[in-house]
């Protein structure tokens, strides 16, 4: 069923069901477009803040439409296209990074009243039940990180196919650095998915809406996965998106502009465009994985869920905007040691303690002895690894030695 | 917490006030006091100056268009009419382009020209919306009678009263020898409107004369 589990699609397909899918699809796009324009406005604001600045403040009020303006700016420059450019492939890369954050974000549920045991989720649009997400497939999380995948095409062929060097460097960095840390991505997104035992989206929310420790404490991934997975994806997240401080994709002071040098007009504009849809549609995912999605106390009528997703989104909006102002760059060595011996190692290792709490849960264990051991062996291997990294290190420093002799 | 103190310095960052100083950057024109003063130095575009009883400076010599890196400037020479001469010299400039599609304002056309005919203003916003416009002629860089720069349609001038004085500000704070630390003669010919002017201050007494 690739298409879920939509009580929109139980009875048929006719006219009024195609009508609400129209809809959803049209008023997502447009919305999606709307929040990047205004996501673009708010980080350039936030930053400017931390960093002493005024920010964008001529066009519109507050500058708001700062961002529209530079849009039509780029839409009526000249495109052009390099002499030694592969033409199909310069052409199609932009769309290859765009349409994946579109995509992605057709899984995520941004609304519904999910505190019911009922028809959680579902909402009534002209007459219609349906869910307040575009489609809900039961691989759902991994369409997420298939699509990911795909943006590294997007960033890849754009360096290949504009036949120049800095571009192709700067690709080689990024596919290098999305491939690395998507290992680790992935290794937290199967943290919950082990504790909620489900893939699709609306049943992690659906999950995470259910009650909470201590009364009060919400029954999110965040806390039930151990923060852990959640400080891992986040970091993950943020060198998938070559945003700062995993930005040596675009290192301007080694690469010029990165993978889009070449890129012009409104081809320039679809990067940008698919590189800031990526932090919204990212930050919708983080949301949904470890922080309940639109679950909530329904205080505000049918819109609660809406109005829970949107204020959840903004805090981690905030939280990228302030990633960039806040951290310098990596240099490229300690990217790939962060990725491939820390993070990658960590993740694995909370995978593997979840799992064995899990199972000692099932079994009936005693629970106090699974964590226990569960962390000694964590420790453990850390100790082995950090000797292993740390006498290669020295071996190498050794060679290096020899070598200059 | 050794890592984490940099996000709370830029989180504190957040709240300052509009108008506590902190805030490094500051509105453009609007703001009280409407811009910033512009260095002695800058180099905005170019005038062409003319000598106290009028006559214009320039010779027609082309060094200018010769040193030019970005070969911006067009200059075609002409015999001085003997009735009625442009420039006391030999020959004037006839023709007399700058394209400012091209100027990088480096000023290397001030320092080769002889007679000191070519310098820059602090004007630099001139938006012009058309090629045509970039390309300024003859008539329009050389100084009005009051010997003031003469404003095109699509110059903004908002704060003209403090600059419009140093059009030759950058020829007057550096010693003929060329020695940052300028010593204070006066080593020029006076201009329309304004006479021989005062030297600026070098260097080394920075914010002495700006």
């Amino acid at each position: 069923m690739i298409f879920g589990v939509d009580p929109l699609l139980d009875g048929g397909i006719g006219w009024p069901e195609i009508q609400v899918v129209l809809l959803k699809v049209v008023l997502a796009f447009a919305l999606l477009m709307i929040s990047v324009m205004f996501m673009v406005w708010f980080e350039r604001k936030i930053h400017a803040d931390m960093t002493n600045r005024v920010g964008p403040n001529r066009a519109g009020p507050f500058g708001l439409l700062q961002t529209l303006a530079d849009g039509i700016k780029l839409f009526f420059k000249e495109d052009l296209i390099p002499d030694k450019a592969d033409r199909k492939v310069f052409l199609l890369a932009p769309y290859l990074s765009l349409i994946p954050a579109f995509l992605i974000f057709t899984v995520v549920p941004v609304g519904g009243d999910f505190t019911t045991t009922e028809k959680p989720g579902v909402v009534g649009i002209l007459g219609q039940d349906t869910l307040l997400q575009i489609a809900d497939p039961g691989i759902g999380i991994l369409f997420v990180l298939a699509m990911s995948s795909v943006a590294v095409y997007g960033v890849m062929l754009a360096g290949w196919g504009s036949g120049s060097k800095y571009p192709l460097l700067g690709s080689v960095r990024a596919s290098a650095q999305m491939v690395s840390y998507e290992a680790a991505l992935g290794l937290s997104v199967a943290a919950v998915v082990l504790m909620t035992g489900t893939l699709s989206t609306r049943d992690m929310v659906i999950v995470q809406a259910g009650e909470g420790f201590a009364g009060f404490i919400p029954n999110w991934n965040v806390i039930v996965t151990g923060v852990v997975p959640f400080v891992i994806f986040l970091i993950a997240v943020t060198a998938e998106l070559n945003r700062p401080p995993f930005d040596l994709v675009e290192a301007e002071q080694e690469l010029v502009g990165g993978f889009h040098t070449e890129y012009s007009s409104i081809r320039f504009a679809l990067f940008f465009l698919a590189e800031f849809m990526n932090v919204v549609t990212m930050s919708a995912i983080i949301v949904t994985l470890f922080f309940g999605g639109p679950a909530g106390p329904q205080w505000f009528g049918v819109v609660s869920g809406t109005i829970w997703f949107v204020s959840k989104l903004l805090v981690f909006l905030f939280v990228f905007s302030w990633f960039r102002a806040t951290l310098p760059r990596f240099r490229y060595d300690q990217l790939m040691d962060m990725g491939w011996k820390a993070l990658i190692p960590l993740s694995l290792a909370w995978l593997l303690l979840l799992a064995g709490i899990n199972i000692g849960r099932d079994q009936g264990w005693n629970l106090g002895l699974v964590v226990a051991v569960g962390f000694a062996g964590v420790v453990l291997g850390w100790a082995l690894l950090a000797r292993a990294v740390g006498n290669h290190a020295h071996r190498r420093a050794l060679e290096e030695a020899n070598e200059a002799r | 917490m050794g890592y984490l103190d940099g996000f709370a310095v830029t989180f504190r960052k957040i709240f300052k006030g509009a108008g506590d100083g902190e805030t490094l950057t500051r509105n453009y024109i609007k703001d009280e006091g409407g811009k910033r003063d512009k260095p002695v130095r800058l180099h905005g575009r170019h005038v062409l100056n003319r000598y106290e009883d009028g006559m214009e400076k320039c010779i027609g010599c082309e060094l200018c268009a010769g040193v030019c890196p970005a070969k911006c400037i067009y200059v075609r020479g002409a015999d001085n009419p003997v009735d009625d001469p442009v420039s006391p010299g030999e020959r004037y400039g006839f023709v007399y382009e700058i394209n400012y599609l091209r100027c990088i304002h480096c000023d290397l056309c001030v320092e080769a020209c002889p007679t000191e005919a070519i310098t820059e203003s602090k004007l630099f916003e001139f938006s012009f919306t058309n090629r045509r416009d970039a390309i300024y002629t003859k008539d329009e860089l050389v100084v009005g009678d009051d010997g003031r720069p003469q404003q095109l349609p699509w110059e903004d001038w908002t704060d003209i009263e403090d600059v419009e004085d140093n059009t030759s500000a950058w020829m007057r704070a550096t010693a003929p020898g060329g020695s940052a630390e300028f010593e204070g003669i006066v080593a020029w010919a006076g201009e329309l409107g304004y006479g021989v002017r005062d030297a600026e201050t070098g260097q080394s007494d920075e914010g002495a004369n700006s």
